[in-house]
């Protein structure tokens, strides 16, 4: 019965290929639409770090002064240089990374390419591991190397091909900044987005090409970017001089393998509050914050709000779109009501006429979806094409292209339900007697 | 025209009609709300930034290893900069309006006032006001031994030594005015931290703060008198004529590099650019926006096509017998446009109060103010002439019916 149910809906969509025509565009038009955007969407809001963001935490805790630089009860985002040290000391987490961002001068040997700007990471050891960062050649710094000022360096793979030809450069030397680094270790391709550890430098389509020790950096007063805040009489500091241990530039990032552990650590971290109370550093009651990953990535907002009212506008498209395929796909049965009234008086049941017109529904929801589906790759390479951050980041994956197509058919099924119905309660002898 | 007829076969086709006017209500709602959307997102591209847009470049140089004596190397490039032909004015400065890297402060009116009063941006550097092009309302402008070096500063806040600080600033109108409302800002203090106190010393007609997010804050702006040293995050802003803008740039590009080929220039750009940058997304949302209109409004128009065709062709013999009846071509043309007339009049007085609910939603979940019922005339204009357009053609076509068709059977 499948085959001449599809026999009969081709036929009839082919007798009416203005009305068909229109029915496909508008269904087309609003998946093409909606899939763009939701693509968009759970592109942004996606996990950088699938299997590990449950694990990893940042830890915020609250040194300012009691007069307060904000009337918010959230502690500063960062910390400052003297408490990551303390807790990166203190290593009470299974694994810790103290870290900051900034760019640093690359002067390469080849006299055929001039000294340029790149990204860096000030980090330490635990970072590599942490994060998951694949190493091409080579591994991280150790945590003695780091405490030692070490001139190590670990660069991109991008950096690697444009200076060494992408050969293994570990124990090369790399000029940054007029000092001599030592290459330790060349990552591969890798990064996650949204930028996680560091929203300061932009949430999406940003890497850094060097990681050098945050020890080496501090020591070297290589370039800071990113975000100093300060409170009393803290200066952000400028030049060789470091923001003061009034302000937060810095970002502390732990791994904690089980909830249980992650409880321990927010405890370790109020006693540390309090320990710094009664030395006269911290003059505020303990407030700290350890969210993982994705509640960090939440807390921040991250996501623009234009992609939410681009994906709730698009939604609202396919709605029209769809109440627009109900009108005409009523229409259209209704306009065979004399038909499907001798089918009745033939025999065929209203249960059959029914799955023949949902089949009907089914189809031009399916070339509808076909449509959408270009529509959309159309919609994400124009997405492509804009000046924003996460611009490049807009390609359709496998779960979202099948989600376009059940979204389609099951669309266009729900629109086919109304008229279909409709049409299955014509009654059979006034069709056969009106004519 | 009488309506009645035309509401009571409207009631014979109840659950078409209802769709069409649905149909009709989203789209109102959508488009009412998308071109309020458009017009805040053009209105927010037109911010004001208080500068001579049209005759500024901006220019970073990055230093290799950090030079002996910042200071005299920015003066320096300063000094070359201001042979370059064409070159007016040349000011250093920490962040351009627009330019969205910046840097700002805590503003207190007493120092032991527990909160702040507000966040303002702070521009360091010497000749911003001249250069940038905005006007002195009130006061003086900043004298160079007001001028502080800022590492003589810094050192300064850290030993609580309050003479190496500067003590003056200068604020713009809007920022006085939200400080002491209907007052003189003039000779007031205003303290960034505990033992700074800085004295008001001029008024600026207006200058726009780099990161200008907050059309409401947007002006919240001093200029402080801190010598900056020559550093990566430091600009040069040069004033030329519009017409001169290209080749200057390319001359004080050349001129730097000369000074020193081993630097990077890292930014190069006219504060054209700097404004396009700052509103891309503005743009772009705005253009989305446009499209979804454009889309809706077709979708819409084709779906009253398909619907009045749907209904002439079932109503062909209803049209022979009344035009048999003595109904003339126009009489049947214009019931078919009362219809739709009073299809779209249902549907946008839906459309309406969906509007409303729409912008409710997305005033507490996007901070957008309130949509100004002027947007509600609007876009029931729209409607009203889309439906009619639409419906013209299959109307024409009724219209067209001869009456010989009341005699035929089919």
């Amino acid at each position: 019965m499948f085959g001449y149910y599809l026999d009969l809906a081709l036929r009839s969509l082919r007798r009416n290929k203005m009305l068909t025509a229109l029915m496909v565009l508008a269904i087309a038009l609003g998946i093409g639409a909606s899939m763009t955007t939701l693509t968009v969407l759970h592109v942004l809001s996606g996990d950088p770090l699938p299997g590990r963001s449950d694990h990893l935490y940042y830890a915020q805790i609250d040194p300012q002064d009691i007069k307060g630089m904000d009337s918010s009860k959230e502690p500063p985002e960062q910390v400052t240089l003297i408490d990551g040290l303390n807790l990166l000391h203190a290593g009470r987490a299974d694994h810790q990374a103290l870290m900051s961002g900034g760019s640093v001068p690359v002067q390469p040997e080849q006299s055929s390419l001039d000294p340029f700007y790149v990204e860096a990471r000030y980090t330490t050891a635990d970072f590599f591991g942490m994060f998951d960062a694949p190493f091409l050649y080579g591994h991280g710094w150790t945590a003695a190397e780091g405490e030692a000022k070490a001139r190590d360096v670990v660069i991109a793979k991008s950096l690697n091909d444009k200076l060494f030809a992408g050969t293994n450069s570990v124990g090369r030397t790399l000029r940054m900044a007029g000092v001599s680094f030592r290459v330790v270790g060349v990552l591969d391709s890798w990064q996650p987005n949204p930028h996680f550890y560091d929203l300061n430098t932009g949430s999406y389509a940003y890497g850094e090409q060097v990681f050098v020790p945050l020890q080496t950096m501090v020591e070297l007063r290589l370039d800071r970017g990113g975000s100093t805040d300060c409170w009393g009489n803290g200066g952000g500091g400028v030049g060789n001089i470091l923001p003061s241990n009034d302000c937060v530039w810095l970002q502390f990032w732990v791994q904690l393998d089980s909830p249980a552990k992650a409880a321990a650590y927010r405890e370790f971290l109020v006693h540390y509050s309090l320990d710094q109370k009664a030395l006269g550093r911290f003059q505020r009651a303990p407030n700290v914050r350890l969210p993982n990953v994705m509640q960090w990535l939440d807390y921040n907002k991250v996501v623009p709000s234009d992609v939410r009212l681009q994906n709730g506008l698009a939604f609202g498209f396919l709605l029209v779109c769809l109440v627009n395929t109900v009108g005409l796909m009523l229409a259209k049965f209704m306009r065979r009501a004399s038909e499907l009234g001798v089918r009745r008086a033939l025999g065929a049941s209203r249960r059959a006429l029914f799955a023949q017109l949902l089949i009907e529904s089914g189809v031009v929801g399916l070339v509808g979806g076909v449509g959408g589906l270009v529509l959309a790759m159309f919609g994400l390479w124009l997405v492509r094409q804009r000046p924003s951050d996460y611009a490049a980041l807009a390609h359709l994956d496998l779960s979202m292209l099948f989600v376009t197509f059940v979204l389609a058919v099951l669309a266009t099924l729900l629109a086919g339900l109304l008229p279909a119905w409709r049409a299955c309660q014509i009654a059979p002898a006034l069709q056969l007697k009106s004519n | 025209m009488d309506i009645l007829p035309i509401l009571s076969t409207l009631r014979r086709h109840k659950l078409t009609a209802w769709l069409l006017i649905l149909e009709i209500a989203l789209t109102c709602a959508i488009v009412c709300n998308a071109v309020f959307l458009i017009g805040q997102r053009l209105q927010r591209m037109d911010m004001p930034s208080g500068v001579a847009e049209h005759e500024l470049l901006q220019i970073q140089v990055a230093d290799v290893t950090t030079p002996s004596n910042p200071y005299a190397r920015l003066a320096e490039d300063v000094a070359l900069l201001r042979q370059v032909p064409g070159v007016q004015s040349v000011a250093s400065s920490n962040q351009v309006p627009f330019g969205v890297s910046s840097s700002n402060g805590n503003i207190r009116l007493d120092p032991a006032q527990p909160e702040r009063t507000l966040s303002a941006t702070t521009y360091f550097g010497e000749n911003i006001p001249q250069t940038l092009g905005t006007r002195l309302v009130s006061g003086r402008d900043l004298q160079s031994d007001d001028f502080v070096d800022v590492e003589t500063a810094m050192k300064g806040l850290s030993t609580g030594d309050s003479k190496s600080l500067p003590h003056v600033t200068l604020i713009t109108q809007t920022l006085a005015e939200r400080l002491w409302p209907g007052q003189n800002s003039l000779g007031r203090l205003i303290y960034l931290t505990p033992t700074v106190g800085l004295r008001v010393v001029g008024v600026l007609d207006s200058l726009a703060r780099p990161n200008a997010y907050d059309p409401a804050k947007a002006q919240f702006t001093m200029v402080v008198p801190l010598r900056m040293g020559a550093n990566k995050d430091q600009s040069y802003v040069i004033r030329t004529r519009s017409e001169d803008r290209a080749n200057v740039l390319a001359a004080a590009v050349a001129a730097l590099k000369k000074a020193d080929p081993d630097r990077v220039v890292t930014t190069k750009r006219s504060f054209d650019e700097v404004r396009r940058k700052f509103f891309q997304d503005d743009r772009a949302m705005a253009g989305i926006l446009t499209g979804v209109i454009v889309a809706l409004l077709i979708v819409t128009a084709l779906g009253i096509v398909g619907l009045a065709s749907f209904w002439v062709a079932q109503r062909r013999r209803t049209i022979g017998v009344r035009r048999a009846l003595g109904a003339t071509r126009s009489n049947i043309l214009h019931y078919f446009q009362a219809e739709n007339f009073v299809l779209a009049t249902f549907g946008i007085a839906l459309g309406m109060a969906l509007a409303f609910g729409i912008n409710l939603f997305l005033m507490t979940h996007y901070e957008l103010p309130r949509l100004p019922a002027v947007y509600f005339p609007v876009g029931a204009l729209l409607l009203w002439v889309i439906g009619q357009l639409a419906v013209l053609g299959p109307a024409l076509r009724a219209a067209a019916v001869p009456p010989v068709v009341a005699t035929r059977s089919v």
